[in-house]
C-alpha cells in the first residue's frame, strides 16, 4: 500500500521539487534590481495560487458540465443534435483562446471570473466531444446484446457504455488540461492574475529570469495534472 | 410455448415488409431453427420475440402470455439471449460477463458466484482459470462459450440465439454444437436459433423453418425437410446430395452398438497375440487402451513388421484425431477426409475408448436410406 501510494506520488513530488529549487534560485539570486523587486516568494505564490485557482475551477466545470452534456447529447433521441453540436464545437475549437478572452472582455469585462468563464468555456469543447464520441461509438451488438439481457438505458449508460467510453473521455480531459494550461496564462491580459502576469512583467521588463520562472512554473502544473488523470485512467482501464 | 400469430414488421423507410403475415409455433423443449438467405427477414423475426423489435402487427404468445403487453425488461430478463457477434462486454470479467443477468435479477452474491462457477464448468470452462480474465484474452471458441454460458445463467426456460456459432472454425463449431446438444438434452430449453447455414440448421433442429423474402416457406422436421421440400426453393437450400446431409442427422453411438468390432489391445498386450489376432481376421490394424480404457493409438500390420520390441506399448503410433459418441456421422466423415483415412476412434468425454467408425459404415448408413 505504502509501496503505490510512493509510485503515485514520487514523479508529482519530483515535479514540485523541481518548481520549489527553481523558484528558490531565482528569488536568491537575482540578475538585478528589477528581477529582485518582481521575483519575490510572495508575488510567485500569489501568481501560483491565482493561476491554480484559474485552472482548477474552470477545468472541474468543465468536466462536470462537458460530460453530462455529452452523455445527453449521446441519446438516441438526441442524436442529430448531437452530431450538429459536434460541428459546432469543432469549429470553435478553432478559435484562437487570445481571441475569445478578447471577447469576453468586450462582452462582460474584467477579472477573475470572466478569466475562469471564458477557460471553462474553452476546456468544455474537448471534454464534450470525445464524451460523446466515446459514447456513440461503442459498437451497437455490445448495446443490443445488454438490452436483450434486460438491462434498462440507464443501467446500460452506467455499466456499459461510460466504462466504455471512459479512456475517450479521459483523452478529452487531458486535451484540455493542456489548452487550459496555455490559455490560462492569457488570463492576465484581463487582468485575472495567475503566472501569465509573471511572463507579461518579465516581457516588458525584458527580463528572461522573470519569463522563464512563470513559465516552467506553469508548465510544471500542467505536467503533474495531466499525469495523476494518467495515473487515474489506468488504475480504472484494465481491460484493454 | 412461443406462438407468432400474423406477425408482420415494417422497418421504417423501407418499403417492403422485413417480415410478412408470419405464423409460426414453437413447442416447449424444441429447437427451432430459422434457416434462410440473407434478409429473409429471420434475425428480424427473432428480435421480435424479445422485442428488440416491435411487430408493426399480429401478436406473439409466450406461454399463453401476450409478450407485447408484458414489460420488455421483465420480458428479456426470462429470456437467454446471444448474438452474431456475441457482445461479450470487453470492460468486465468473464465472471462478471456470466453474472449480468443475475445482478439485473439482484440475485444474492454468493448464489450468482455459485451459479456461475457452474455455468463456466458446464460451457467446459475453467472458472478459476478463466473466470478472472477479460474477453481479449480468450480465444473466439471461448468467447462464443462465454455466451451462452452468460444467456443461460438464470437459467431462462427459453432462448434466442443468432448464429451464436458463426466465427469460429469449422472444427471448433462442431465441437461447440455437440457439446451444446449435450447441454440441451440435458436442460431441454426452448429455443429459437437463426442460422443461414443449411447444415447447421438439420443438425441442431427439431424442426426447421424455412424463410425467404419475410414469408415462411415450410416449417418442418429436419427429415421431412429432406425427403419432402415444399417447393423448388426448399430443394435447391437443402441441395441435391441430401443423403449426404442426412449424416447430420444421425449421432455415432446410434450406429456404434450395432458395429461388430474386435476389442482393442491392452498397451501390455503381447506383440504376439496381436500378430495372431491381425492374421485371423481381415482387418489391418488394432486399438490400443491403456488401463482405465483410454485410447493411447493404434497398431497396423506393418507397423508389426517395421519395429522391435514385445509389448504393444512399443508399437503404438498415435492418433492426430478422434470423436465423440455423441458427434454426428458427418463430423466422423470430415475427420476422416481431413486425415487421409478411411476410420476414425470413437471415444467418450473421459477419452476412452468406445469403438471405431469407418467409411464403409457411413456408406451403409446412406445405403439404408435410399
Amino acid at each position: 500500500m505504502a509501496k503505490t501510494l510512493f509510485r503515485w506520488l514520487f514523479v508529482p513530488l519530483l515535479l514540485i521539487a523541481a518548481g520549489i529549487v527553481i523558484s528558490v534560485y531565482t528569488v536568491n539570486n537575482p540578475t538585478d534590481s528589477l528581477v529582485a523587486r518582481a521575483l519575490t516568494y510572495d508575488s510567485i505564490l500569489k501568481s501560483l495560487r491565482e493561476h491554480l485557482w484559474l485552472m482548477l475551477v474552470s477545468m472541474i466545470g468543465a468536466i462536470v458540465v462537458g460530460v453530462l452534456v455529452g452523455i445527453m447529447l449521446s441519446r438516441p433521441k438526441l442524436y442529430y443534435l448531437g452530431r450538429g453540436v459536434e460541428n459546432v464545437v469543432n469549429v470553435g475549437q478553432t478559435i484562437p483562446s487570445l481571441a475569445i478572452l478578447a471577447l469576453f472582455f468586450t462582452i462582460i469585462g474584467l477579472g477573475f471570473r470572466v478569466a475562469v468563464f471564458a477557460l471553462f468555456l474553452y476546456s468544455i469543447l474537448p471534454i464534450l466531444r470525445n464524451t460523446f464520441a466515446g459514447i456513440i461509438n461503442v459498437p451497437d451488438s455490445i448495446i443490443e446484446s445488454a438490452r436483450g439481457m434486460g438491462m434498462s438505458p440507464f443501467r446500460i449508460l452506467t455499466l456499459i457504455e461510460l466504462p466504455l467510453a471512459f479512456p475517450i473521455i479521459v483523452a478529452g480531459i487531458r486535451t484540455a488540461i493542456v489548452i487550459n494550461v496555455g490559455a490560462a496564462t492569457l488570463a492576465t491580459f484581463i487582468a485575472a492574475g495567475g503566472l501569465g502576469e509573471l511572463i507579461v512583467i518579465g516581457l516588458s521588463l525584458r527580463r528572461d529570469m522573470i519569463v522563464l520562472t512563470g513559465a516552467s512554473l506553469a508548465a510544471l502544473t500542467a505536467i503533474i495534472l495531466d499525469y495523476l488523470i494518467g495515473q487515474v485512467e489506468a488504475k480504472v482501464v484494465k481491460w484493454v | 410455448m412461443i406462438k407468432i400469430e400474423n406477425v408482420t414488421k415494417k422497418f421504417p423507410g423501407m418499403e417492403i415488409p422485413a417480415v410478412k403475415d408470419l405464423n409460426l409455433e414453437i413447442k416447449e423443449g424444441d429447437i427451432c431453427v430459422l434457416v434462410g438467405p440473407s434478409g429473409c427477414g429471420k434475425t428480424t423475426t427473432m428480435k421480435m420475440i424479445n422485442r428488440i423489435h416491435e411487430p408493426t402487427s399480429g401478436s406473439i404468445y409466450i406461454d399463453g402470455q401476450d409478450a407485447l403487453k408484458m414489460n420488455p425488461i421483465k420480458l428479456r430478463l426470462d429470456i437467454g439471449y446471444v448474438i452474431q457477434e456475441i457482445g461479450l462486454f470487453p470492460h468486465m470479467t468473464i465472471e462478471e460477463n456470466v453474472a449480468t443477468v443475475p445482478n439485473e435479477k439482484k440475485w444474492p452474491k454468493e448464489k450468482t458466484k455459485k451459479k456461475v462457477a457452474e455455468m463456466l464448468t458446464l460451457v467446459g470452462l475453467d472458472p478459476e482459470l478463466h473466470g478472472k480474465r477479460y474477453p481479449s484474452e480468450l480465444s473466439g471458441g471461448q468467447r462464443q462459450r462465454v455466451g451462452v454460458a452468460r444467456a443461460m445463467a438464470t437459467d431462462p426456460p427459453i432462448m434466442l440465439m443468432d448464429e451464436p456459432f458463426g466465427a469460429v472454425d469449422p472444427i471448433t463449431r462442431a465441437k461447440l454444437q455437440n457439446e451444446f446438444l449435450r447441454i440441451q438434452e440435458r436442460v431441454g430449453k426452448t429455443i429459437v436459433f437463426v442460422t443461414h447455414d443449411i447444415d447447421e440448421a438439420i443438425k441442431m433442429g427439431d424442426t426447421i423453418a424455412v424463410m425467404r423474402d419475410g414469408e415462411l416457406v415450410q416449417h418442418a422436421s429436419p427429415n421431412d425437410l429432406l425427403s419432402a421440400p415444399a417447393d423448388e426453393f426448399v430443394s435447391s437450400l437443402v441441395g441435391r446430395n441430401r443423403s449426404i446431409k442426412r449424416l447430420h442427422l444421425i449421432r455415432i453411438r446410434e450406429i456404434l452398438s450395432d458395429l461388430d468390432r474386435p476389442k482393442p489391445a491392452k498397451v501390455d498386450t503381447s506383440v504376439d497375440d496381436i500378430r495372431k489376432q491381425l492374421d485371423e481376421s481381415d482387418i489391418r490394424s488394432v486399438m490400443v487402451v491403456d488401463r482405465d480404457n483410454k485410447l493411447k493409438g493404434i497398431i497396423g500390420i506393418n507397423d508389426l513388421k517395421k519395429k522391435t520390441g514385445e509389448q504393444a506399448a512399443d508399437y503404438i503410433q498415435e492418433l492426430d484425431q478422434s470423436v465423440t459418441s455423441d458427434a454426428t456421422l458427418n463430423d466422423a466423415l470430415s475427420v476422416m477426409l481431413e486425415c487421409g483415412e478411411g476410420y476414425v476412434a470413437v471415444v467418450n468425454e473421459d477419452d476412452q475408448y468406445q469403438g471405431t467408425i469407418t467409411l464403409g459404415d457411413l456408406l451403409n448408413v446412406v445405403k439404408e436410406d435410399e
